[in-house]
């Protein structure tokens, strides 16, 4: 030490005791900052685990246990009472097979409609495309609430035909509450981005092999969209499941309710809060841990949502 | 693509392609016509169901059209407006849904990015703090309303805890003067995760030798984010300022569920009128001249704010 002295050792000197105190109030700084953290973590958190404990409690103990720490422990008298309650209630199961239902047409339809019109307007050339384009950006800024109504007085003018024969007006139906869905500017946005990214040769390649565009479509872009695949089906089945304001307005009869409408009855007469949290919970538990399963592609998903500016 | 080329390829045999499909599809050899076949499906449900709605809002919105009438409609000129601008409620609405705007853009922003900053460190365990506070996100609005509502309740758990810290809490939606900020709260709280992991993702595109450059010169915590961070988050933050903006017009879902737009319209937005008139009073003519302000408050925000960031831009 003494023997190498250069002109750098004064700093050098200096530095251990300058370092201890930096060290020290890192150390306050990071364990302040992971205080925040688990403050947070309780605001974003204990909400959610009330309702869920809740569900199993009767109502009188739901009010009781909230002045202490036993409102979001399991403890008192815990039992399904609220859950057979809502099935009691209301055709429960008939309401979440509505939803299943509904969500999952809205989610594999669109996944097939708006991959395919990106698969064209990425893939392929042909006069208008640019104008195509700039038409589905543009309405990427239109809010779904702007023309709710407009669109269901036009929905009860169209007209249908199935196998009963034609009839007119959507209304109280399963398909005005997944048709109107389907087509999705952002699915397609989405899409076409990644195709943007898949390489072109590939479709040269396969063109050479004899391949027709639909099946260069099927059997090559497709199987290597996975990713986009999963984004789309995330961004599209959250908002299918978790419709309110439109099926509260297009359906009347309760068979047809999905889940989200269905928790309308327990306002009214006889307010059982015990029972709406095991209603919030039943329809609320699946979703979480479908996301905890799959986080990485929620949250991958939500990113790439934000990648455009 | 090059045609020319294409053309001369034969199609052979051993692909298997049925010919039907090869009348669809041969080769490339008419783009033109299976683009078409692609998007049209896409095409005819956009314009069924988003094109010619958004053009009937501007064209219900001057006629007298109502929800389920045995007469046709009939244009009135500007009726609806007129009656629109003398409506208290109305006016109410659009102050109530500007107020909310504008205190839930930036508080809601500057919290998420708070939050996106506490969790885009290496460190043990920062994935448990990421899921936590997502999981309101992928929780349904309504469920979080219905959750909330009963949080809110005079006697319900906000002011027990209140009560625990010697506070007497309000009866929050019962309140004209608490009921808006209350929904706020429990908006942001519901939202916020959803703009952390987009602020997230625009933090992980800085690239680190910013930062690393910004330590060998000395700078402090705040200075990097004062000349890293927030530069670097130019395109982020146009894109959460425009989507929160404007999911914050299209507040609905939390006032019909906790207050119906009570009380006296403390909570009344655009929405809910539009909804209240074009729906249960079937009004489809009076609703869309609502829909038409939204609009119209829709476009100009996201133009201004386009158009102030551009201005940065050329800075």
């Amino acid at each position: 030490m003494t023997a190498t002295a250069t002109p750098g050792t004064i700093a050098q000197i200096d530095e251990p005791a300058h370092r201890a105190t930096k060290e020290n109030s890192h150390r306050v700084a990071h364990a302040l900052l992971l205080l925040l953290r688990i403050v947070l973590a309780l605001v974003f958190g204990l909400p959610l685990l009330f309702m869920i404990i809740s569900s199993f409690k009767p109502d009188a103990q739901i009010f009781s246990d909230l002045t202490s720490i036993r409102a979001f422990l399991p403890v008192g008298q815990l039992d399904l009472a609220n859950y057979t309650g809502v099935f009691e209630r209301v055709p429960f199961a008939q309401f979440l097979l509505n939803s299943v239902l509904i969500s999952v047409a809205t989610v594999a339809l669109g996944l097939v409609v708006n991959s395919m019109a990106a698969f064209a307007l990425s893939r392929m050339r042909f006069r208008g495309q640019q104008v195509i384009l700039g038409v589905i950006l543009a309405t990427l800024i239109v809010p779904f609430e702007t023309m709710a109504l407009p669109l269901l007085w036009w929905v009860n003018k169209l007209p249908f035909v199935d196998v009963n024969g034609y009839s007119q007006g959507w209304l109280d139906t399963y398909q005005v509450q997944i048709v109107p869905f389907i087509a999705n500017a952002f699915s397609i946005y989405l899409f076409y981005q990644y195709f943007d990214s898949i390489p072109k040769e590939l479709d040269e390649a396969a063109t050479v092999d004899g391949a027709g565009w639909f099946r260069i479509y099927r059997s090559i872009v497709m199987p290597l969209a996975g990713p986009a695949v999963a984004t789309v089906a995330i961004l599209t089945f959250l908002p299918a499941w978790n419709q309110y304001l439109w099926p509260l307005m297009v359906v009347q009869t309760e068979s047809l309710r999905p889940a989200m409408v269905g928790i309308d009855y327990f306002k009214q007469l006889n307010v059982s809060w015990g029972q709406i949290m095991a209603y919030a919970s039943i329809i609320t538990v699946p979703v979480l841990i479908l996301f905890i399963a799959f986080q990485r592609s929620f949250v991958n998903s939500i990113a790439s949502s934000g990648v455009k500016g | 693509m090059s045609n020319s080329a294409t053309l001369k390829t034969p199609v052979t045999p051993q692909t298997g392609v049925p010919a039907a499909e090869d009348k669809v599809a041969p080769t490339g050899r008419h783009p033109h016509t299976v683009a078409l076949l692609m998007l049209l499906p896409a095409a005819v449900l956009m314009i069924t169901f988003l094109i010619i709605p958004i053009g009937l809002t501007f064209i219900l919105a001057f006629t007298n059209a109502r929800l389920v009438s045995p007469q046709p409609a009939t244009f009135v000129g500007l009726d609806n407006f007129v009656r629109l601008f003398d409506n208290d409620t109305f006016w109410k609405s659009l102050r109530n849904t500007i107020i909310f705007a504008a205190i839930i853009v930036p508080f809601q922003s500057a919290l998420a990015l708070g939050l996106a900053l506490l969790v885009n460190v290496k460190m043990r365990g920062v994935n448990f703090f990421r899921t936590v506070f997502f999981l309101p996100v992928v929780t349904s609005i309504v469920v979080v309303s219905m959750l909330w509502l009963f949080l809110y309740q005079p006697n319900g758990l906000i002011n027990a805890v209140l009560a625990k810290f010697g506070f007497a809490g309000p009866d929050w939606l019962g309140n004209p003067n608490t009921a808006l900020i209350a929904i706020i709260l429990m908006s942001a709280w519901q939202a916020m995760g959803f703009h952390m992991v987009i602020w997230l993702s625009g933090l992980q595109t800085i690239p680190g030798e910013l930062y690393e450059a910004a330590d060998l010169d000395g700078a402090s915590t705040f200075q990097q984010f004062q000349h890293v961070t927030w530069p670097g988050l130019r395109q982020t933050r146009t894109f959460i300022l425009i989507t929160i903006t404007i999911a914050a017009f299209a507040l609905f879902s939390q006032v019909n569920i906790m207050t119906q737009g009570g009380p006296l319209d403390a909570t009344s937005t655009l929405v809910f009128q539009a909804v209240r008139t074009g729906f249960q009073q079937q009004q489809t003519g009076y609703a869309s001249a609502i829909s038409l302000v939204f609009f119209a408050i829709v476009l100009a925000v996201s133009l201004v704010q386009r158009f102030l960031t551009r201005d940065k831009d050329a800075r």
